[in-house]
């Protein structure tokens, strides 16, 4: 194959789109990503049952949609409050045992990821789920050569307010506080009055809460299946490693990375696209390990 | 003990013997267990159904298992097979390719079934094929593939890729214009099933624009659908597999896609993906396949009732996979009741009812989909495949059905490597070689 059959001829106007689809990439990495960067961030747990919390928001909605017959709007909220009452089940059933031995919490986190994926199986089948949407969010909008679906810019719109809020959060409230002094370290903060399990236990729900949000709105961008979590969960992961397990970590890994997709898939295709960004991560992670803003913290 | 040399010479010739032994029996009956008899009389024919019950693949192939349990049910209220019943062994394979293959060596070696109803995907096909092949053993493959095969222990009941998209590419060219834009998953069989389309694609004369792949289980299609915009194609000619199907016709609609004046014309969007994804996105687009549940006529009227409202009909649909299914059951059977007719019951092998299968029909009061029959040579099926747009509630009408059956031929588009006959690819040469995959 010649180099000029395989890279796409320049388009300025196709560029453009492909630079506003990356932002909308990054938008959909980046809210996959946010519950696991709090919970590895914050918990120190690396949560392997992150992509089935995404994948029971789905059915959260799904649930409510069909059997309640909540409109869509209410039920991302709606689904954001059911994970989290699952995570925090979890956490207190399962993970506080577990903080002193990672190790165990990485095999204890998949087990539970494949108890609620055959869980979820059991009861609503194998068969794949359809999440209704308003009409308006299955149109596109056009401006002049600029191309986007509503849809996305809905996705959009909510990653950035829960970006915000998250920030909000934690640079200015108490709780915040708290989270970040358990953070840098446990036993001071504790020493502090600080009630460091009780930080645990919320912020690994908050987590937990964050991957249902998304995948309420997954589900109708996707598919909504026992399996669904996977698709997402490797980018999650990414955006965590290369962010550095901190929310302005994520923010620019998600960035990044959605954003160079966007522009290699242009030129190219998707799969060379992505195995171009694998290796460049692989190169990065290579020279700067830590990720790109690391917490300067002391690590358990 | 002391070790001399005639208790030496003893031991040895009893070893020699008691290893030589089994090969009297494969030289006299071709096959190890020689006595043993795969079929005994007055106990069930035991068949294997080897699909994956949980997993990614789960989705149509849970419907198989339910399908092929009902066609069984069927067959043995009808006095089973020479007045035997059948009774299925169901694994599940766990949409594991290495499990497919542990389980197909489990089914032939412990259950010992004569014949095996497996895979929906080619790669779990080919994982376990060089199990099938040197056990002798027999696999019905029972949906849709790129061909480019030729064994002599499969027979598969679906589409090849020669088959599939031959009626579809001329009546969208015809329909909606020259210029067509490929999609597809990234793996062997969409990659086949273009090659095949580019030459239906130049006898109609049109003209591709683009062709792109999407890694499987890949949710993002936007980079693709802004490259579709900018070609602007007439039509989209689609390969997109599973869950990606799904987020594809999804976005194609959420992207400002119009289905009127850009329809997608798939090989695997049928009733169960656009149930999933929701009407109003499948609807208008256009598909290919030998059987859609709207079919209208009396044997499938039958079937779908029959079907939906037995115990297996739980997923309330039947589709192009299911029917495919469906039939390999029959023509299982048929195969079978030949190869008792010629060599009996007791020395029924699984390569016995493959060679009586040539040439076998499964008629119209049986077939769903009408009168298909089994290629005697490369052992696929001839059929008449059909295409369907799928309508605002999520069935399909059909547009156009092919006049005639079309062959089926697994080297259409490498007419070089030679013509798949039933003892094997015969090379231009005449030479044959058996077991090609």
């Amino acid at each position: 194959m010649a180099v000029g059959s395989f890279f796409t001829s320049f388009d300025l106007s196709a560029f453009i789109n492909a630079l506003i689809l990356g932002i909308s990439i990054a938008s959909i990495w980046l809210i996959a990503a946010l519950g696991l960067t709090i919970i590895y961030g914050a918990v120190g747990v690396i949560n392997m049952a992150h992509g089935e919390f995404i994948m029971l928001g789905a059915y959260s909605s799904y649930m409510l949609q069909s059997f309640l017959g909540l409109p869509f709007l209410l039920c991302v909220p709606a689904s954001f409050l059911i994970v989290v009452a699952v995570g925090l089940i979890l956490e207190r059933g399962l993970i506080r045992y577990l903080y002193k031995r990672p190790l165990d919490t990485l095999l204890a986190t998949f087990g539970v990821s494949l108890v609620l994926m055959q869980g979820v199986r059991l009861i609503f089948g194998s068969d794949p789920k359809y999440l209704a949407v308003p009409p308006i969010f299955s149109s596109n909008i056009q401006f002049a050569f600029v191309n986007i679906s509503v849809f996305r810019v809905v996705v959009l719109l909510v990653t950035i307010a829960v970006v915000v809020a998250l920030w909000a959060l934690f640079y200015r409230t108490r709780f915040g506080v708290q989270v970040r002094a358990v953070m840098q370290d446990k036993e001071m903060a504790a020493s502090f009055g600080v009630n460091a399990d009780r930080v645990y236990m919320l912020t690994f729900a908050l987590g937990a809460g964050l991957a249902g949000l998304a995948g309420s709105l997954f589900g109708v961008l996707n598919i909504v299946l026992p399996t669904m979590g996977a698709a997402y969960v490797v980018q999650a992961f990414l955006v965590v490693v290369v962010g550095g397990g901190t929310l302005a970590g994520s923010v620019a890994a998600g960035g990044a990375t959605g954003e160079l997709q966007s522009i290699f898939a242009y030129f190219t295709n998707d799969t060379f696209a992505r195995f171009v960004l694998f290796v460049m991560i692989v190169v990065f992670l290579r020279i700067r390990p830590q990720g790109l803003f690391a917490p300067s913290a002391k690590r358990r | 003990m002391r070790a001399d040399r005639r208790a030496f010479m003893k031991a040895t010739l009893g070893a020699a013997t008691v290893l030589a032994a089994p090969y009297g029996f494969v030289k006299s009956t071709n096959q190890a267990w020689g006595a043993q008899s795969w079929i005994k009389k007055g106990e069930p024919i035991k068949v294997g159904l080897l699909f994956s019950l949980t997993g990614g693949l789960a989705v149509p192939e849970e419907d198989s298992t339910l399908v092929m349990q009902y066609a069984i049910d069927e067959i043995n209220k009808a006095g089973g097979i020479a007045g035997q019943p059948i009774e299925p062994v169901i694994v599940d394979a766990k949409s594991d390719f290495n499990v497919y293959s542990e389980k197909t060596k489990e089914l032939i070696l412990r259950n010992r079934v004569v014949a095996l109803f497996g895979c929906y995907t080619s790669a779990s096909r080919k994982a376990i094929l060089p199990t099938v092949m040197a056990q002798n053993h027999l696999l019905y493959y029972p949906t849709c593939y790129e061909g480019a095969e030729c064994t002599q222990n499969t027979i598969c009941t679906g589409p090849l890729a020669n088959q599939h998209s031959k009626d579809l590419i001329p009546f969208m060219v015809q329909q909606f214009g020259k210029k067509v834009f490929f999609v597809g998953s990234n793996y062997v069989w969409p990659k086949e099933s273009n090659k095949n389309a580019k030459v239906w694609l130049q006898q109609a004369g049109g003209e591709l624009l683009g062709e792109e792949y999407i890694p499987l289980g890949s949710s993002e299609f936007g980079p693709v659908l802004n490259k579709i915009r900018e070609a602007k194609p007439n039509f989209i000619f689609s390969t997109v597999v599973g869950a990606s199907d799904i987020a594809f016709h999804k976005q194609f609609k959420q992207e400002g896609f119009k289905v009127d004046s850009m329809p997608i014309a798939s090989l695997t969007t049928g009733e169960i993906e656009t149930r999933a994804m929701g009407n109003e996105f499948g609807a208008g687009h256009f598909l290919s396949a030998p059987y859609f549940q709207g079919l209208d006529n009396p044997t499938n009227h039958k079937f779908v009732e029959g079907f939906l409202k037995s115990k297996y009909g739980k997923n309330g649909v039947t589709h192009y996979n299911m029917e495919e299914t469906y039939l390999s059951a029959y023509v299982f059977k048929y195969g079978l009741e030949k190869a008792i007719a010629k060599v009996g019951l007791e020395e029924v092998t699984p390569r016995a009812i493959r060679d009586s299968t040539g040439g076998i029909k499964v008629e119209d009061a049986v077939s769903p989909e009408g009168l298909i029959w089994i290629d005697d040579q490369n052992f696929n099926a001839w059929l008449k495949p059909k295409i369907g747009q799928c309508q605002a509630d999520g069935s399909f009408k059909i547009v156009k059905a092919s006049a005639e059956h079309v062959a089926p031929d697994p080297y259409s588009i490498y007419p070089d490597l030679g013509k798949c006959t039933a003892d094997g690819l015969k090379a231009a040469d005449g030479k044959v070689r058996k077991s090609v995959i």
